[in-house]
């Protein structure tokens, strides 16, 4: 008959009507309440239809994996050794697999030698050119760069807004760990430890000079910082010259001076040896 | 009481002498302010990407009607609010900027995601305006590419928190209360190019420029020296809203009248000198911890 | 399904994409000869013959589909400029490529639009963007950019205002990278050279001859607007590019007589982006997340046509490995989904435009905001997922469907990833699909509205290079799922979608039983997840590179897209061991091309008709101007 698909779909109109009353009606009045636990139902699959999200006074948490504008991470101010430090290390990576190129990075030269610092001196992130692709943090291979929850960044003038610099974007290790616990721990079992990647090499390696001829089955999985200066108050005195060192060892960073002196001593000798061979 | 008064009294309106203490203004400002927050009515109006997060913002699930963006007009007679949602282009903008003109005031700009702030990732194009600011003046930016309907809703209550801030008192937060209509931004004019006719003069003087140098060099390309240092200067004056220039190393506004290359040298130089002292700072910092330790 | 009658002697041999190749060089030896170019395929033709031996590849081969028709210009690589053609059968099978070359600065070939219809806006399109002229097309205006632009930007010596350097990732960036505003270095694009005798006052001219006499619409206004011939039959109307129901910054430009279309021109370019300027100097990496913003209702089957496209072109490399099942498993499932995202917005908004004004679309993107759910949570975004990549994904699907509380106020969900899914493929979307059936399909004022109305022809549908429901719907039963098979389709059970009366009504059915059938694969998709559970979406279990190179050589990637077939023209050319940028990135955009027969669908249906006819053809501008 003419007319019945019509009547058909007003009566799914009206079913609709009546449903949209159901779910207010079995949680009453509690149905905007923060203390009930009717938000994962209400907003999943289980009800009918979709119901409103009351936004400022109730907001969607984003899950783990979404992503905003970039941070970058900075160990916690209360890490033993490494407090506010960058887990940048200004390698660049994240500058190139940028599509829309709107990441500046100044690579740090260390004043005395000229060469590169494995730290940022400033990082800028054009957040009117990113397009929140995630590339900066899929490609990170030292897990510095991480795509922020925070998406209530509405401001009045974008001149001086919309240009993160250092300060800006810099967020501490346990802001990441606790917007995206999941992901941190599964980043944590790639890297072994849930320090930053160098951090862990340098204590592997102060353990491990500081025990000096008496080297100990490094089984160090966990390679804690904390663990360096515990070993070398272990480590026998052998000479007076290496009690000094060791008694130094507790401070990590003139323990690396004197790798970084090595480091440079060979790569000069290296440079000279290609540029001998260049003249030949 | 007493006192309380004198405060909302205490505006550069001029009040007559014998309504002092009688006057509220500010109570006036918020009645009126209240009713312009709630009944801001946008544009139905979408340009690219973001327009769909818009419509996701308007439909059921998060409804902006809640706030009083009641309904969408289709013209723009009707509508107090723009929302640029989404990449604006060269040939687009001709339109946008007609549709602005035709909107009444009270009328804002909500420039939605990264395109419309600044040209986005497609800001390279050689079809993209750079942000819808270098045309109309935006009243809020949400970045994102494209922000999510929370972080829509969040810029349209930030639009609401700056009415909530104005005043009739101030006559520069209430144009609309001036002498006769509002002067129409000039339309932009698709030439080889966008052209603003605000700086058709600065075109004019590049062509003949640029045409002596054709001439000599037989290029395409112009070289460097017929880049017009006042060009930058401009702009900037023509800017819809001139921005406070800020002295501070760290800003990215360039101040006017400069040389635009001297002087982006010297603010990198000066940020670098700061990222540098920045750095002195948390070595010694390290140091003393050392000393400590 | 009747292919065009062949020679059967021709036939016999030419059945293959070689055979049908060896056919053509043998028989014309002249005109025709194989491309030989490293990694490249198909024939070149000389620009004299082309007409003819496209009439030969259309009539005799029975190549009766034009895909794709696109310029590349070999810029330093040969310095000629190329138009490339993908012609297919509708009966299914591979592409027969064929290639015209012609100089650069005298750019000229003959127009194919006598033979394809659907070649008319690519040639346009090429002429804009190439500056190749085409002797023989009816209207060749520019189609993206405005007439009066200066120069022909993808010829690869155009440089835009804001040019940077020839590839990325540009060396500003890192380990010097002070940052700036490009706007700020170049206020004006140089490169712009206006003329010396600039004018503001005639360029000015908004008088409406002058504003539609550039725009190239095949309409006569001049005839139109003659105010002193008294003409008042006819009027031209205007609807955008700022219109409620044109899907966006869509325009076009009709002749009515009374309420009756005579005749209606589509002009776009209004969110012309530039996607294929900017992908040719991205790296291959960097292009996943501009797909995206194509086509940004289903940005999964984007991520999937271009994946596919790059890895066509890195299997000819030593460095390459298969997607895993899984992978593919995921891919397939993301896809799906995403159709139906797309055509629960496209029947949404078509019914908006015929008159049902919101219900609709607010009931079927309630089923949306679900998917986009899951997709936020697998992928990070709700509509930009940039998911894909070369050989596998950006990640598994997560053990749960998790969030965490970070802004005040913020309520934590907590799902098992795949109960979700399984609710929501098993439950809730066929629910609202049974829902959406019901309010419409039988609904007496729907039918009225949309039966009859923009007839599409079979014949005209395959000539116009229509694709998608579109060219379903007009009872060409071409699908690239089976006609071409990509990825797991092949061992999947679905039927494909198709209606014989060509009108709106039948897209709209099409459109619905590809709902239903996206639901079928993904019930078949749910127990292959299931058994693939714990193997690596990689098939080396580790993430690709994220500059990979690319051997050198020519890839068309397509799929079919809730719109229609999507198809990706890579060129990879540069050294010798391959590029990490593409010299070509061309995007075969299903919402263009499809605007080609609205002209004719709309002719003599009343004005109130045409945007429903435009909401049943399913645009989507961003991918439409790119």
């Amino acid at each position: 008959m003419y007319g019945t698909g019509l009547a058909k779909g007003l009566m799914l109109t009206l079913r609709h009507f009546v449903e949209s009353y159901v779910d207010d009606v079995r949680y009453g009045f509690r149905k905007y309440h923060h203390s009930t636990d009717n938000f994962g139902i209400r907003q999943g699959t289980k009800t009918k239809g979709v119901i409103t999200v009351q936004y400022p006074d109730e907001k969607i948490a984003v899950p783990e994996r979404f992503r905003f504008v970039p941070f970058l991470i900075i160990e916690d101010e209360d890490h033993p050794t490494r407090a506010g430090k960058d887990w940048c290390t200004s390698c660049g990576i994240c500058a190139k697999v940028c599509p829309p190129q709107c990441i500046w990075i100044v690579r740090g030269n260390d004043p005395d030698t000229g060469r590169p610092v494995p730290e940022p001196e400033a990082f800028f992130i054009d957040i009117d050119i990113c397009m929140n692709c995630g590339f900066c943090a899929e490609y990170c291979p030292f897990d510095a760069i991480k795509m922020d929850h925070d998406y209530e960044l509405a401001s009045y003038d974008r001149t001086t807004h919309h240009i993160h610099d250092k300060e800006r974007l810099s967020k501490p290790n346990s802001y990441w760990r606790s917007i995206a616990p999941t992901r941190a721990y599964d980043e944590m079992l790639v890297r072994g430890t849930w320090e930053h990647k160098d951090a862990a090499k340098e204590a592997r390696r102060g353990a491990a000079s500081a025990r000096g001829s008496a080297p100990q089955p490094a089984a160090q999985t966990e390679a804690e910082t904390a663990s360096a200066p515990a070993a070398a108050a272990e480590a026998p005195a052998a000479t007076s010259e290496a009690t000094a060192a060791s008694a130094e060892g507790a401070t990590p960073w003139s323990e690396d001076e004197a790798k970084r002196e090595e480091r440079r001593r060979k790569a000069l000798e290296r440079k000279a040896k290609r540029a001998a061979r260049r003249g030949q | 009481m007493e006192l309380n008064l004198q405060e909302l009294n205490a505006t550069e309106f001029p009040v007559p002498t014998e309504l002092e203490n009688n006057i509220a203004i500010t109570s006036l400002s918020q009645l009126y302010n209240w009713g312009r927050r709630n009944s801001m009515w946008p544009m139905l109006f979408g340009l690219a990407c973001c327009a769909i997060e818009m419509i996701a913002t308007a439909s059921s699930r998060f409804d902006f009607s809640r706030f009083g963006f009641e309904v969408m007009r289709a013209t723009p007679r009707q509508a107090d609010l723009m929302i640029v949602s989404g990449t604006v282009t060269k040939k687009m903008v001709v339109p946008i900027v007609r549709l602005y003109n035709q909107m009444p005031e009270p009328k804002y700009v909500l420039a939605m995601g990264a395109c419309a702030s600044g040209g986005g990732p497609f800001k390279e194009g050689y079809n993209v305006v750079s942000g819808m600011d270098k045309y109309l003046p935006v009243d809020v930016y949400v970045p994102g590419c494209p922000p999510t309907p929370q972080a829509l809703l969040y810029g349209m209550i930030a639009l609401q928190r700056k009415i909530d801030g104005q005043s009739i008192a101030n006559g520069d937060d209430v144009p609309w209360y001036g002498v006769g209509t509002a002067e129409a931004t000039p339309v932009p004019v698709l030439g080889p190019d966008i052209i603003d006719p605000r700086q058709m003069d600065m075109i004019r003087r590049q062509a003949e420029a640029s045409a002596r140098d054709l001439d000599r060099l037989g290029g395409r390309e112009l070289p460097a020296a017929t880049q017009l240092v006042a060009a930058k200067v401009e702009t900037r004056e023509t800017a819809a809203e001139a921005e406070p220039i800020d002295d501070d190393a760290l800003s990215f506004v360039l101040p006017a009248g400069a040389a635009p290359w001297a002087e982006a040298e010297d603010i990198r130089e000066k940020r670098r000198l700061r990222a540098l002292a920045r750095k002195a700072l948390r070595a010694s910092r390290r140091a003393a911890a050392v000393e400590e330790g | 399904m009747v292919a065009p009658a062949l020679d059967p002697e021709v036939q016999t041999n030419s059945t293959t994409i070689e055979g049908a190749i060896d056919y053509l060089v043998s028989a014309r030896p002249d005109a025709v000869s194989p491309d030989s170019r490293d990694g490249y395929e198909g024939i070149i033709v000389a620009a004299g013959q082309l007409l003819e031996i496209a009439r030969m590849i259309r009539d005799d081969l029975g190549f009766d589909y034009l895909s794709s028709a696109t310029a590349v210009d070999y810029l330093g690589e040969g310095d000629h400029m190329e138009m490339v053609y993908h012609a297919y059968r509708t009966s299914g099978g591979g592409a027969l490529v064929f290639k015209a070359q012609t100089d650069r600065e005298q750019a000229e070939i003959p127009s194919l639009t006598s033979v394809w219809r659907g070649a008319d806006f690519q040639e346009r399109e090429a002429w804009d963007l190439y500056g190749i002229r085409f002797a023989g097309h009816p209207n060749l205006k520019r189609i993206l950019m405005w007439e009066g632009f200066h120069g022909h930007p993808m010829r690869k010596d155009w440089r835009e205002a804001y040019y940077e350097e020839e590839q990325k990732p540009f060396d500003s960036r890192w380990p010097g990278g002070h940052v700036h505003r490009s706007e700020e270095k170049n206020v004006f694009g140089k490169n712009v050279a206006y003329p010396p005798d600039i004018d503001l006052g005639r360029l000015m001219d908004t008088s409406e001859t002058a504003v539609y006499q550039s725009l190239g619409l095949g309409v006569d206004v001049e005839r139109i607007m003659d105010k002193d011939g008294f003409e008042t039959n006819e009027l031209v109307v205007n609807m955008g590019p700022h219109h409620p129901s044109t899907h966006g910054v869509f325009r076009m430009v009709l002749t009515v007589d009374g309420e009756t279309v005579t005749s209606l021109a589509p002009v776009m370019g209004y969110l012309h982006r530039n996607h294929e300027k900017i992908g040719e100097r991205n790296t291959y990496l960097h292009n996943i997340p501009f797909t995206d913003r194509l086509d940004y209702i289903s940005s999964m089957g984007n991520n999937h046509g271009y994946v596919l496209a790059v890895e066509q072109l890195m299997s000819l490399g030593r460095r390459y490995n298969e997607p895993t099942y899984r992978c593919e498993a995921l891919r397939v499932m993301m896809v799906e989904l995403s159709r139906i995202v797309n055509h629960l917005w496209a029947i949404g908004f078509w019914l908006n435009d015929i008159g049902a004004f919101f219900t609709p679309v607010l009931y079927f993107i309630q089923e949306r905001e679900r998917i986009l759910d899951f997709f936020e949570a697998v992928a990070g975004s709700r509509m930009m997922c940039n998911y894909m990549r070369f050989g596998g994904l950006f990640g598994d699907l997560p053990e749960r469907i998790k969030s965490v509380s970070n802004l005040t106020n913020d309520r934590v969900r907590d799902y098992n990833t795949m109960q979700f899914l399984t609710e929501m493929i098993n439950e809730r979307i066929p629910r609202t699909i049974d829902e959406l059936e019901l309010l419409l399909t039988q609904n007496e004022i729907l039918i009225e509205r949309s039966m009859g109305v923009g007839v599409l022809s079979r014949d005209d549908a395959i000539n116009f290079s229509a694709a998608g429901p579109l060219l379903r719907g007009s009872g060409v039963a071409y699908d690239i799922r089976r006609a071409e098979p990509y990825s797991i389709y092949p061992e999947l059970d679905f039927d494909v979608a198709v209606e014989d009366e060509g009108d709106m009504y039948a897209r709209y059915r099409v459109r619905v039983t590809e709902l239903r059938e996206s639901v079928r694969i993904l019930r078949q998709i749910l127990p292959r997840l299931e058994a693939t559970k714990g193997e690596s979406i990689w098939a080396d279990g580790k993430p690709g590179a994220y500059a990979p190179r690319v051997p050198l050589g020519e890839a068309y990637g397509r799929v079919e897209n809730g719109k229609g077939e999507l198809g990706y023209y890579i060129v990879s050319a540069g050294g010798r061991n391959g590029s990490m940028n593409p010299w070509r990135y061309h995007v075969r955009a299903p919402s263009f091309i499809n605007l080609t027969p609205m002209g004719v669908m709309c002719h003599g249906h009343k004005v109130a008709d045409i945007v429903g006819i435009l909401g049943s053809i399913d645009i989507v501008l961003g991918e439409t101007d790119r």
